[in-house]
């Protein structure tokens, strides 16, 4: 009984951090409509800012009770500073490339954290006071963590008083429905948005200074938490502090008692919840359902490619299956892996653009199709043939497993949940380490007999990845295509004319997901091995990154973001040390320049001139 | 007041207002007659800032307005009821009305809760609700009081007929004219001739995003040539 | 002979009754007006007879039939058409492509993935445009079309599937006044070549009294008047409630 009692206490004072950043990131999101991907980031540097102050303070309970204070205004500082130079302009843009441009902070931030703080993992000295306990029924229990404990009720009130009662929180709760209305009714919108970020990069500070005395200030806080945080506000309903509260609490107890339980299945648990209050309440807990998207822009139309654009490609063609005659080895599994890139970015696109339908978690089939091939190779000793059938037919039956539940969302909450499942997957193919070697992969998996010349495989992987890519055009252009676009043009009107809309999109979610494992099997056989970083965010980003680059509402655009992102990738990687800085600040310039991505923007460029 | 003088504006890419000119006086009520998709809500947009015209220049109480800010061009006097009513559904009437809320420039009287309160008595009745709970033609009145607590020397009402049933649309006509006796000026957009004849000063008819025909109310609906030829009727 | 019935629906949203208790039918043929004040319910009836919402109590008959609380696609399949208050219709595709889209749908041929839509149904689509007068804009983006061109297009889909029934929301609403009368003129043609029940709601009293059969009048949730035109502007309680004096409506 204590020691539930112990653990329950515990959980709350996990689900008080996990609020902190919650409550900040719905705020931000409730009114600049912005998904804060670098909330994490601003988390860390939390974090890190309060390890510096404190350690220029006296160690005392009033000395860290002002390291905190000033901390939290530290990173207030930073987030109207971060406001002004970069979220102010992205307004305007398509919701899902202000999540790119902010996912281009945290690669900045990561590197100007190190350079500043070095890669060691920092943690606070401990004076007396910290280190005290108090017996509950003769268990220990931190005496900090009350602290905490206490620090999330208070602060929610305190945010509940701004909001209701202040003309502050009026204009905030007005924005949050209708910030152009409320330009129109003379209040300054910059001012108000600079505010709202201040106010979330302060809490998520508060959270991360907090956050000490447990723990440390590392380079992987900002990923780590953002996840956790994202779930959090998914499950407390986008925009609601008393829902993120509410997911906070539900998070935090449950991941206490995980530990303690099913250590090995924490994450799944914590996403399962997700996934199951998604389903019954798709607009999270405490959420209200999405009022009609406002003049949405039109999407184009799909026309067929013209005559310049298809000889193009047939002369891009005919280059690659050349190239193996031309230039050498490295650059031949460099122009493998670009092949790869281009059909797990048309998969991605195959769902996001036409079918209305953004993942966050894409990665979650490309590496499933990746362990199923590794698995059917090295297990199962089956030739590559069967592996590469196996690959797309393994991804596909857990896509339409997962589909089943995503498909009934829309917008934010279906990548929400789509990342979720990728997590899911993440964590069997990093703890199951008697089928997937968990951190140490699966290894030795390589084409044999007349494959194994990397010529040879080579024009397997660009036979393979150009036909599936052009499969999956060629069904956009058929009544099917036509069918998922109505669907995501309007489903009232898909339904109101006979279209199954649910059965149409779990359809096109499994046809991707198939020809995402088929990319993830190539890819095992291309690199030889399996890791479950072939599952990791990072892995979903990129796909996000070279979709969102070409342009999504093109459908040459996958080809052409695959080829620019994985050109850009390579020669930073090449080029500086501090690559991710330079690739950060890479993706927030050309989000600036090309709102409608690369393909979009040259599609514009024509219709001008014409 | 208010001088629009060869304004552009485009929605996307579609060229919506060609060289648009008209003024609108001091206390009077000007309405822009035309049809769905003539350019009429754009020209409110545009005149309030939410939309960049493209040309042309927006002259208001003296100052150069096109390209402004909305929140700039609000505080000027700008007042502005939107076609879709946009009231807060989350928040309740009072709180909807301090969002409006703005000191007064001139020496009239400011607009009080009360005052609006007299003027729609509706809404006196339901002080406390969410603005989600109101049915369409409380939202109207709602939208266009809200607009008032900011005090406007002149008030933008797109459409407020809209969807309304006939005895609401008396209501609101009835508003209209409250107003103008209470010194604001009104530049009204919209379809319901009827409501135009009961209200309106003046006209200015817009026909694919150019203007037709211009002149009184009275003499639009004595010339049954130009009304046919432009508005169909 | 009755195509749609509706037998005592009702439906309450959080407590708050929306509709309680409304029957009426519909013959073939027949143009049938639902006018009453806003949030009256009119709606909320439509949304039940087409499928987007599930009534608290009651039956919907189409041609005997209970259809009641079948999903919209469903409630198509068996004849029914319908256009929007706030019209919806496919951004991204040309005119014709919408309507090739109802017509494929109609055919049961969604689930083909090889052959190009453009090569199927055009002559189809293009007969249906010619019916409601939009040929020269076949090849129009539906998502930049004017207002009144895209009520038209809403029923040439809905007409895709040879309905019994069309359930029209508001189809005159932002349309000039010609327009009005030009639409439902062709409703009107519609209804007496094919036999097709009309159910429309409205709130320009013009287009009412001069296309309507009959009339119901809903207020708070039921119905307060049935009838003809003259009946019903001559009900004083519906003048009380709904209609007034006529100043700004046009005289009625």
């Amino acid at each position: 009984m204590t020691v539930f009692l112990v653990q329950l206490l515990t959980g709350l004072a996990g689900a008080a951090a996990l609020f902190l950043v919650a409550a900040g990131l719905t705020v931000i999101f409730g009114v600049t409509r912005v998904v804060n991907f670098s909330h994490g980031s601003l988390y860390m540097l939390g974090a890190y800012v309060g390890w510096t102050v404190l350690a220029h303070l006296p160690h005392s309970i009033a000395g860290f009770a002002l390291g905190v204070v000033v901390t939290a205004l530290v990173l207030a500082a930073f987030g109207a500073g971060l406001e002004m130079a970069l979220l102010r302009r992205l307004y305007r843009a398509p919701e899902l490339l202000q999540l790119l441009a902010t996912f281009g902070v945290v690669l900045m931030v990561q590197d100007i954290t190190q350079a500043i703080w070095g890669a060691e993992d920092l943690t606070l000295p401990r004076p007396h006071w910290m280190r005290g306990f108090v017996a509950i029924g003769g268990e220990r229990f931190p005496r900090f963590d009350l602290v905490l404990i206490a620090a999330g009720p208070l602060v929610l009130g305190l945010l509940w008083l701004l909001l209701h009662r202040t003309r502050f929180g009026t204009l905030v709760r007005a924005a949050t429905q209708d910030r152009d209305m409320v330009a129109a009714l003379g209040v300054d919108q910059r001012r108000l948005f600079t505010a709202v970020f201040a106010l979330g990069a302060a809490l998520a500070g508060l959270g991360g200074v907090l956050s000490l005395p447990d723990g440390s200030a590392n380079l992987q806080l900002d990923l780590s938490v953002i996840t956790d945080a994202f779930v959090v506000v998914v499950v407390g309903g986008l925009g609601s502090i008393g829902g993120a509260y509410l997911a906070s609490l539900i998070i935090g107890v449950l991941q206490a008692f995980g530990i303690l339980l099913l250590p090995k299945l924490t994450l799944v648990i914590v996403f399962a919840v997700m996934a199951v209050v998604l389903v019954f309440r798709p607009q999270g807990l405490l959420g209200r359902a999405a009022d009609a998207v406002r003049e949405a822009a039109a999407p184009p139309l799909v026309r067929p490619a013209a005559p310049a654009l298809r000889l193009l490609g047939a002369a891009v063609f005919v280059l690659l299956a050349a190239a193996p005659f031309a230039v050498g080895p490295f650059a031949v599994s460099v122009l493998t892996e670009a092949m790869i890139a281009v059909l797990f970015a048309a998969s991605l696109h195959f769902m996001m653009g036409p079918g209305g339908m953004p993942s966050f978690g894409h990665a979650a089939w490309f590496g499933i199709g990746a362990y199923a091939a590794a698995l059917a190779a090295t297990a199962l000793h089956l030739p590559l043939p069967a592996a590469l059938l196996l690959a797309p037919l393994a991804a596909a039956v857990v896509a339409a497993l997962f589909g089943w539940f995503v498909v009934r969302l829309s917008g934010v909450y279906l990548a929400m949940l789509t990342l979720a499942f990728a997590q899911i997957v993440w964590a069997v193919a990093l703890q199951w380490t008697g089928l997937t070697g968990g951190d140490n992969g699966i290894l030795g998996v390589w084409p044999g007999g007349v494959l194994a010349g990397a010529h040879a495989f080579y024009w397997v992987v660009l036979a393979l990845c150009v036909l599936a890519t052009l499969l999956l055009r060629r069904v956009l252009y058929a009544p099917f295509g036509y069918a998922l676009r109505g669907a995501r043009d309007s489903t009232l009107r898909a339904e109101a004319i006979g279209l199954p809309t649910v059965r149409i999109r779990l359809a096109a979610f499994t046809i991707a997901g198939a020809a995402a494992g088929l990319a993830g099997g190539l890819s095992a056989y291309s690199k030889g091995s399996v890791f479950p970083t072939y599952v990791s965010i990072g892995r979903s980003v990129d796909a996000l990154l070279m979709v969102l680059l070409g342009g999504v509402q093109t459908i040459a655009g996958p080809i052409v973001g695959a080829l620019a992102y994985t050109g850009l990738y390579d020669a930073l990687l090449l080029a500086t040390s501090q690559w991710r800085l330079a690739l950060g600040a890479a993706i927030v310039a050309l989000v600036l320049a090309f709102p409608q991505g690369i393909a979009g923007a040259a599609q514009q460029l024509r219709r001008r001139a014409a | 007041m208010l001088r629009v003088d060869a304004l552009d504006a485009f929605y996307g890419r579609a060229h919506v207002l060609h060289a648009v000119s008209f003024a609108v006086a001091s206390g009077e009520v000007l309405v822009l007659l035309g049809r769905n998709g003539a350019g009429k809500s754009t020209m409110m947009k545009a005149l309030i800032g939410l939309l960049r015209p493209r040309g042309g220049g927006i002259d208001f109480l003296g100052r150069q307005v096109a390209g402004w800010e909305p929140h700039r061009i609000a505080r000027l006097g700008m007042g502005y009821v939107p076609e879709e009513r946009r009231i807060f559904t989350e928040l309740t009437v009072m709180e909807n009305l301090a969002v409006g809320r703005r000191p007064p420039r001139d020496g009239r009287p400011a607009w009080t809760p009360e005052r609006l309160f007299a003027l729609f008595p509706n809404l006196g009745r339901m002080r406390d609700r969410p603005g989600g709970r109101m049915s369409g033609g409380e939202q109207q009145m709602l939208t266009i009081a809200r607009t008032l607590m900011g005090n406007p020397s002149l008030v933008l009402l797109d459409e407020p007929s809209e969807g309304l049933s006939p005895l609401i649309v008396e209501q609101m006509a009835a508003a209209v004219l409250a107003l103008k006796a209470a010194g604001v000026t009104v530049l009204l957009a919209e379809q319901n001739l009827y409501f135009a004849a009961r209200v309106a000063d003046r006209a200015v008819v817009i026909e694919s995003g150019r203007v037709v025909w211009s002149g009184t109310m009275a003499g639009l609906m004595g010339d049954a040539a130009a009304r046919a030829a432009h508005l169909q009727v | 002979m009755t195509v749609l019935a509706a037998e005592g629906l009702r439906k309450s949203f959080g407590g708050t009754a929306a509709v309680q208790g409304v029957s009426f039918a519909v013959a073939a043929g027949e143009m049938l007006a639902l006018i009453g004040p806003n949030g009256a319910g009119k709606s909320t009836c439509f949304n039940m007879l087409s499928g987007q919402l599930r009534p608290d109590a009651g039956r919907v008959l189409l041609g005997g039939a209970d259809i009641t609380a079948l999903a919209p696609r469903r409630i198509w399949r068996l004849g029914v058409g319908r256009t929007f208050q706030i019209t919806a219709t496919f951004a991204s595709m040309t005119v014709g492509e919408n309507v090739q889209m109802a017509l494929l749908s109609h055919a049961g041929q969604v689930w083909r993935f090889w052959r190009p839509v453009r090569r199927r149904g055009v002559a189809a689509a293009a007969a249906l445009l010619d019916q409601v007068g939009l040929s020269a804009l076949a090849d129009t983006a539906a998502g930049v079309l004017a207002y009144g061109d895209l009520k038209r297009l809403e029923l040439a889909m809905a007409l895709a599937n040879a309905p019994r029934l069309l359930l029209m929301d508001e189809p005159t609403a932002g349309m000039a006044p010609a327009e009005r009368t030009a639409l439902m003129r062709l409703a009107r043609d519609l209804a007496t070549a094919h036999g097709i029940a009309v159910l429309f709601t409205e709130h320009d009293m013009d287009v009412v009294f001069s296309a309507a059969d009959r009339i119901l009048v809903l207020h708070h949730g039921a119905l307060i008047a049935e009838g003809d035109g003259a009946a019903i502007r001559a009900d004083a309680r519906v003048r009380e409630v709904y209609l007034g004096s006529g100043a700004t409506s046009g005289g009625h």
